[in-house]
């Protein structure tokens, strides 16, 4: 909001308190605010790239750069479906894993496990086993989509609770199976289960990419509509939005890019709810031009700080996503306490 | 005008809109009144094409809702309905914004800020267009609505109950603000009310509606009978004349 500078008497002040007002008066505007996350996330980036080099630049520089790459990758995935998948949903505490994608995920890789033994599952083709993730859960999630969303009934509510019940089915018949493993192939097994963004397969990565570029170009375009659908459905309605056309084709969107940024990773949706709330609050702003971006920049800002935490603080003493998990959990309880309060 | 020919919904196996032929939306205010349950809210969904209709045809100046694309009758048509809740923290003036969306796709042009402006100012929310909605009371809140809806432009204007949980004041400023916008804009405004004395001030046209047909479509003078309005909300009705206007008693 931009305010006048109180009028003061002596002379040398006014120049002060208007630089102030002026800095008060940017601060507030969406666009700076993203253009200073930019910033934190470049000086992140440079500061994970090149400092503690225990050898060859070049080499850190190319093994640490595709980290950065699939951090990038994964902070889009993750923060752009969020953000629109509350907006669907109309609902801010909400992440896309209530459609089972987590769940599928490691339901696929103890099925591996289980069936074949651990030997296999490590010795396995790493693109096919993406693949398979990839098809799977996306295929899945349309399969509820169209079947609870486009044939007749149209109740997103229908479809979120259908999905809790089958990720709680999913889960359990997981556990089930984990339970029965050898030890070894447990361990082997609930490695996998923290996601890991250290040295990604570089085809994987350029595919998960591809995948995620997909997604956001299907999106983007939609970027304005995705403000009105903030109304709700009986208001997007009525100011001319083709509100199943929209829904259906967002969530395709949001389905590949979650799809492909799990099955290269591993579970790590709760983090989208973290990022996108930050994003909120951040840029106070509902505009999706403002909010999908900024749910992006704090990702990078979580995934490169927590990384900097991990390896250079604690020396590896955990995965990412233990720390991640630990800080969202707080946060969430955080936001669940406040609404309440409200 | 809004026509509807032969128009039925039903809610498993039940018509809430049965066989209704009517058109409507003529020059001027035009009341749809009825008891809970009647089919006004499930006829104004299908109208604004939350619905599909079971059986039947609605064409909107000859243009039938089926089958035109939403965006080019949400430039003739604007609806309101009731219970607007939005999950993100907007102002005012991002509201109203929204009411151009079917003209600008999102991107404002001057002429679509010159009718944001103009929406704002008609409701007398200058003072306002900074607040967030959340900050705003039910009177306030439920202008901003109208603003968006008069920002769109449309030749019609559907409001869904407009009056609900409002108090004298703000629903006597609701109603008056709609007879100016049909009196001085030349809008055609069908709103759904349950107070039938304010149908009766502000209309120059009630639709009755029971059951899912329509029981009664006339002048406020000829609605406005005990005979009538005790059909159609089932309850007994007395109408006095006060001042020379018609006034129902249905207290006691």
């Amino acid at each position: 909001m931009l305010t006048d500078p109180a009028p003061t008497a002596s002379g040398a002040l006014p120049a002060a308190g208007l630089r102030r007002t002026r800095l008060a008066a940017s601060w507030s505007s969406p666009r700076v605010r993203l253009a200073v996350l930019g910033g934190v996330v470049l000086v992140l980036t440079a500061g994970y790239l090149v400092t503690d080099v225990p050898g060859s630049l070049a080499f850190a520089l190319r093994i640490r750069g595709l980290t950065v790459v699939a951090m990038l990758v994964v902070a889009t995935a993750v923060g752009v479906s969020t953000v629109v998948f509350h907006t669907i949903t109309q609902n801010r505490i909400l992440t896309p894993s209530i459609m089972g994608f987590d769940a599928f995920y490691v339901l696929i890789s103890t099925l591996i496990v289980f069936s074949a033994g651990s030997a296999a599952f490590l010795a396995s083709d790493q693109f096919t086993l993406w693949l398979v993730q990839v098809v799977v859960m996306v295929g899945f999630s349309v399969l509820l989509f169209t079947w609870l969303f486009g044939g007749k009934r149209r109740s997103i509510h229908l479809m979120l609770l259908v999905g809790i019940v089958l990720g709680t089915f999913f889960r359990s018949f997981t556990e089930w199976m984990q339970r029965m493993l050898d030890p070894l192939d447990f361990q082997v097994l609930s490695d996998a289960m923290f996601a890991s963004l250290t040295r990604p397969d570089e085809t994987l990565l350029a595919l998960t990419a591809g995948l995620v570029a997909l997604g956001c170009a299907i999106i983007v375009p939609l970027l304005r509509t995705l403000d009105v659908l903030t109304l709700g459905e009986p208001a997007a309605v009525g100011l001319g939005v083709d509100h199943k056309r929209v829904v259906v084709v967002l969530f395709v969107g949001v389905s590949v890019m979650i799809a492909a940024s799990t099955a290269l990773v591993g579970p790590i949706l709760f983090f989208g709810l973290i990022v996108a709330n930050l994003a909120y609050s951040y840029v106070g702003s509902f505009r999706h031009v403002r909010t999908l971006p900024a749910a992006v920049l704090i990702g990078m800002v979580c995934l490169l700080g927590g990384q900097l935490v991990l390896e250079r603080l604690l020396g590896f003493g955990g995965t990412l996503s233990t720390v991640v998990d630990f800080a969202g959990g707080l946060f969430f309880l955080h936001l669940v306490l406040r609404r309440g309060a409200r | 005008m809004i026509a509807l020919e032969k128009v039925t919904k039903r809610y498993g196996g039940q018509a809430v809109v049965d066989d209704v032929s009517i058109a409507f939306g003529g020059e001027g205010v035009t009341a749809l009144i009825g008891p809970n349950g009647a089919g006004k809210s499930t006829l104004f969904g299908l109208v604004g094409r939350l619905l599909r209709a079971d059986v039947g045809r609605i064409t909107v100046d000859g243009m039938d809702v089926g089958s035109t694309p939403s965006s080019e009758l949400a430039k003739v048509l604007a609806v309101l309905r009731q219970d607007n809740h939005i999950a993100a923290r907007l102002t005012v003036h991002d509201l109203v914004e929204f009411g151009r969306f079917p003209h600008s796709r999102g991107r404002l042009t001057l002429h679509d800020r010159e009718h944001i402006e103009n929406a704002i100012g008609y409701l007398e929310l200058d003072a306002y267009r900074d607040r967030f909605l959340d900050e705003l009371s039910g009177g306030q809140r439920q202008r901003a609505f109208v603003a968006m809806v008069l920002a769109q432009d449309t030749r019609y204007v559907l409001l869904d109950e407009p009056l609900n949980n409002l108090d004298l004041r703000h629903m006597t400023e609701i109603m008056r603000l709609v007879r100016r916008m049909a009196d001085e804009l030349g809008k055609r405004v069908v709103v759904v009310l349950h107070d039938i004395n304010f149908a009766a001030t502000y209309s120059d046209r009630i639709v009755a509606m029971r059951n899912g047909i329509v029981v009664a479509d006339a002048s406020a003078r000829e609605v406005m009978r005990p005979d009538v309005l005790a059909a159609v909300y089932d309850t007994p009705v007395d109408v006095r004349e006060i001042d020379g206007k018609p006034v129902a008693l249905y207290y006691g």
